[in-house]
């Protein structure tokens, strides 16, 4: 079918074959300014957008090790928790400058997600459900037990955060706030999109293809696991400290099942795999339950059980694969 | 002293509750290598039929029982025909966002019918208070669940051993491909097995308002202590649950007692060092 | 008997029990650089087994596997890939949705120890996507490099089974039956891709169509209920009159 290519195939078209793989596409460059239109557009709702940024960051570090080397966690939310735990412990022994505090929470979430990588990288299938799982809670309890440093139930009040570059202020519509969250998600977004693009992603996916013929192919595999399990894990520590830093209070609910629960849902709503399935997932889900405020949480779980639902039944890659299927682009099965 | 002894008795009475209410799934999980976190929503509409058999029907406790059984395992064929099916050999995942979208769905759907209220059921008087052996008092009801558990255990180990039925269940566990190859019918015994499993599930869910209550979060609360069980006691393996639900009953009887600080964190703390050690469970063979 | 090359692979009582079963039995083998050599035996003979054994998917009851002079038995299967040894697998064992070029490019980027980089693109390591591509042309694969493999006829998949352990630069390749499920005629084209493999690997395989084992093994194994029966020349093995009685007789005729 495509003779007139193979019969000219060579090394060149090779390399260019794989440069295109990663080239940015006008649909993304798009994508990306849109999302500046809410200070100009809905300036009200600039602190849900934070919030959506923030929930897209999240869902972005779980996409890097569900959706790519397809390690199933039902408790990411001990990094985010953990993350923002740490920036509101650094804020309240008296340093609330913003950078150096999401660096701090980074490099702390990062180094716990190390630690139990080990563990991670040792058990498949349901034992590997149950450990994160299991890990999660037993963050979330031991956050509860020491309340004399975590404020237990009633959470923590973070000082406020001092202004960025020491000049712009958080200010109480959301404009600095929403600016840093998206420039942070911006960030993380492009190193995360270097990363599934580089050899280590490309390893990655070997991974999620075919973990059994990895060792055949001379992969140290685990070490690959443990690696973007630290990295996710310290993307999700950065999105629980800007949360920390821009509400200025901290609870338990930041290490809760449910967030590990919502962040899944976002994730596979929008599509896993594919790293904007992660933000448009996040979009999806909060704008969705800030217009159902109203009803009661249990019908709005309903819903959220239902379309998980119609999802895994009708549209396996999520709604940006079926969006791109009906657009007949590259994702036909 | 005595008091060890009460807690151990308490504890072990829960695990044996927890037994009823997971062992369906060790063995559904070891057969199919489905995920189904749906099964603690079946010990939840197991709970809400004896309720409403016993409000609206006036049936009695030891009729609701049944009842509870048979209305998991009913909803389970259909559920299993129409949406389980179409998931076995697909992605973990996909078995995972299904069924929690599911237990999603059941709850509320119970919130609609039921409310957010805990339901109680009256029990018949010979099952309530306590008797006394040894100067320390033991409650009918925690007996009573020991001796349904040893029953159901019984059953279960007699049916798996003894029976035609059982020895196809248990060729299937060991190797599904031999077991085709032998002609058996592996998906009728997963259905079967599978309504079998949710019906306990359901009568476990029963037996349980009296000493957890029922409400709308039955089935997601419940989930987690199934999937202990599960995990710690191996896939596929009755021997397995029943030891690792009692140790789970006993562990969080006793932490709450003793430690009640740090009990629910042991429990965790022993769950994730049993699979760190055995990451097949303490029975596991595969 | 044996020429005096070099021995790059070699087993010492290799042995491995299935509870009761016996399945390898105190194997002996020596492969000298640059073989081509068959290994055959009736169904059950523990072929598939003694590749596992010598690769490290399993691990022997006793017994220990040298490479170059090196004892390997205790190193995960991936040290072993590392260190040069190399298998493919019977039934294909590749990765779907990656295309050829993207799975050989990885087993490059993996023995050259890039494979955890992940701060430059992929098209950063353009030598090793250069290698990838030469390998798959090299094997007849190169109109296929970029199309997923899961939508490759498969008999190019049994090739790039072959591309992917090449990547690997082994000195010894075991092939667990490479022409499994290909059609008669296009088995002999595949071997023809075997035999013309860099001449310094050493090469072991499994093959049960013996027309081809015949026509490209140098040197024959011929293992029965575990244990090796008889290591010959063909024509040895073809008049042997065990061989005959426990495997040719059975259904094959030469």
């Amino acid at each position: 079918m495509n003779q007139a290519m193979s019969a000219n195939a060579n090394v060149d078209t090779a390399r260019q074959w794989l440069k295109r793989q990663s080239r940015w596409s006008p649909f993304e460059i798009v994508f990306w300014l849109a999302l500046l239109l809410p200070f100009f557009l809905f300036p009200t709702y600039l602190p849900l957008a934070s919030q959506i940024a923030i929930a897209a960051l999240f869902a972005l570090s779980v996409d890097l090790i569900l959706g790519y080397a397809g390690i199933i966690t039902l408790g990411h939310a001990m990094f985010f928790g953990l993350g923002a735990y740490a920036a509101a412990l650094l804020a309240k022994a008296g340093w609330s400058e913003p950078l150096t505090g999401l660096l701090f929470a980074g490099v702390f979430a990062g180094l716990i997600g190390f630690i139990t990588s080990f563990m991670i990288v040792r058990v498949q299938h349901l034992a590997l459900l149950m450990i994160t799982l299991g890990l999660g809670v037993l963050t979330l309890e031991l956050a509860n037990a020491m309340s004399w440093l975590t404020g237990g139930t009633d959470g923590l009040r973070v000082p406020r955060t001092w202004p960025i570059f020491n000049y712009f202020r958080f200010d109480l519509w959301g404009y600095t706030s929403y600016g840093y969250t998206l420039a942070v998600l911006f960030i993380c977004f492009l190193l995360s999109r270097l990363l599934v693009n580089s050899s280590f992603g490309l390893a990655l996916r070997g991974i999620r293809e075919n973990v059994k013929r990895m060792p055949a192919i001379g992969s140290d595999h685990h070490r690959h696991l443990q690696k973007i399990y630290t990295i996710s894990a310290a993307m999700a520590g950065l999105a629980g400290a800007l949360l920390a830093q821009t509400t200025s209070t901290v609870a338990l609910d930041v290490l809760s099942f449910t967030r590990s629960a919502d962040v899944i849902v976002m994730l596979v709503l929008g599509g896993t795999g594919r790293l904007y399935g992660a933000i448009v997932g996040a979009i999806i889900f909060l704008v969705a339950r800030d217009q159902l405020a109203g009803i009661n949480p249990q019908y709005w779980y309903f819903w959220i059980g239902l379309l998980l639902m119609v999802v895994v039944l009708f549209m396996p890659k999520g709604i940006l694969g079926f969006l791109s299927r009906l657009a007949g682009r590259r994702d036909n099965d | 002293m005595s008091s060890i002894v009460i807690v151990l008795f308490d504890g072990f009475a829960f695990g044996m509750l927890l037994f009823v209410l997971s062992v369906g799934l060790s063995v559904t999980l070891g057969l199919m290598n489905f995920i189904n976190l749906a099964h603690g929503a079946f010990g939840m509409l197991g709970g809400y039929a004896a309720v409403t058999a016993m409000r609206l029907l006036g049936f009695p406790f030891l009729l609701a029982l049944p009842t509870a059984f048979l209305a998991a395992a009913l909803l389970s064929i259909v559920l299993e025909r129409t949406l389980f099916r179409r998931l076995y050999g697909a992605p973990e995942l996909n078995q995972v966002l299904l069924t929690i979208g599911m237990v999603f769905v059941a709850a509320a759907i119970a919130t609609y019918l039921f409310g957010t209220v805990q339901q109680v059921i009256i029990l018949p008087s010979w099952l309530r208070g306590s008797v006394e052996i040894a100067g320390m008092r033991f409650g009918v009801y925690r007996i009573f669940l020991i001796g349904i558990a040893l029953i159901v255990t019984a059953l279960l180990v007699f049916g798996l051993e003894r029976t035609r039925l059982g020895a196809q269940i248990r060729a299937a566990v060991d190797n599904q491909r031999v077991a085709k190859g032998l002609g058996l019918d592996v998906e009728k015994i997963f259905g079967i097995t599978f309504a079998l499993g949710s019906g306990l599930a359901g009568l476990g869910g029963a037996l349980a308002v009296e000493i957890v209550g029922l409400d709308p979060s039955f089935g997601f609360h419940f989930l987690v202590y199934v999937l202990i069980v599960v995990s710690v006691g191996g896939l596929g393996s009755i021997t397995g649950s029943f030891v690792g639900a009692a140790l789970l009953g006993i562990f969080d009887v006793a932490g709450k007692y003793f430690w009640p600080e740090i009990g629910s964190f042991l429990i965790y703390l022993l769950l994730v060092a049993i699979l760190f050690v055995r990451p097949l469970g303490l029975f596991g063979k595969r | 008997m044996t020429d005096q090359k070099e021995i790059v692979l070699r087993t010492d009582s290799l042995s491995k029990k299935f509870g009761a079963l016996q399945v390898t039995n105190a194997v002996r083998l020596a492969l000298p650089r640059g073989c081509r050599y068959a290994l055959i035996g009736p169904n059950g003979a523990g072929k598939t087994t003694l590749i596992n054994l010598i690769t490290g998917q399993l691990k022997p009851d006793s017994g220990s596997i040298f490479l170059g002079g090196d004892d390997i038995t205790g190193k995960s299967v991936s040290a072993r890939v590392r260190a040069g040894l190399t298998r493919t697998f019977q039934i294909n064992t590749l990765f779907p949705d990656l295309t050829p070029l993207e799975a050989v490019t990885l087993a490059v980027c993996e023995r050259e120890g890039k494979a955890g980089q992940f701060w430059q693109p992929l098209s950063a390591h353009g030598a090793a996507i250069d290698e990838a591509f030469e390998t798959l042309k090299s094997i007849g694969l190169a109109a296929a490099a970029t199309r997923p493999t899961r939508t490759l006829p498969y008999g190019q998949q049994r090739l790039l089974e072959i591309a992917l352990a090449l990547a690997t630069k082994p000195r010894v390749l075991l092939l667990d039956e490479p022409a499994a499920g290909v059609p008669k005629d296009e088995s002999a084209a595949l071997f023809e891709v075997i035999a013309a493999l860099p001449s310094d690997i050493s090469v072991l395989f499994i093959e049960h169509d013996m027309d081809i084992v015949f026509k490209f093994a140098s040197r024959i194994i011929v293992l029965v209920a575990g244990g090796v029966l008889l290591e010959a020349d063909p024509e040895e093995v073809r008049t042997d009159q065990r061989v005959r009685e426990v495997y040719l007789g059975k259904g094959h005729h030469v």
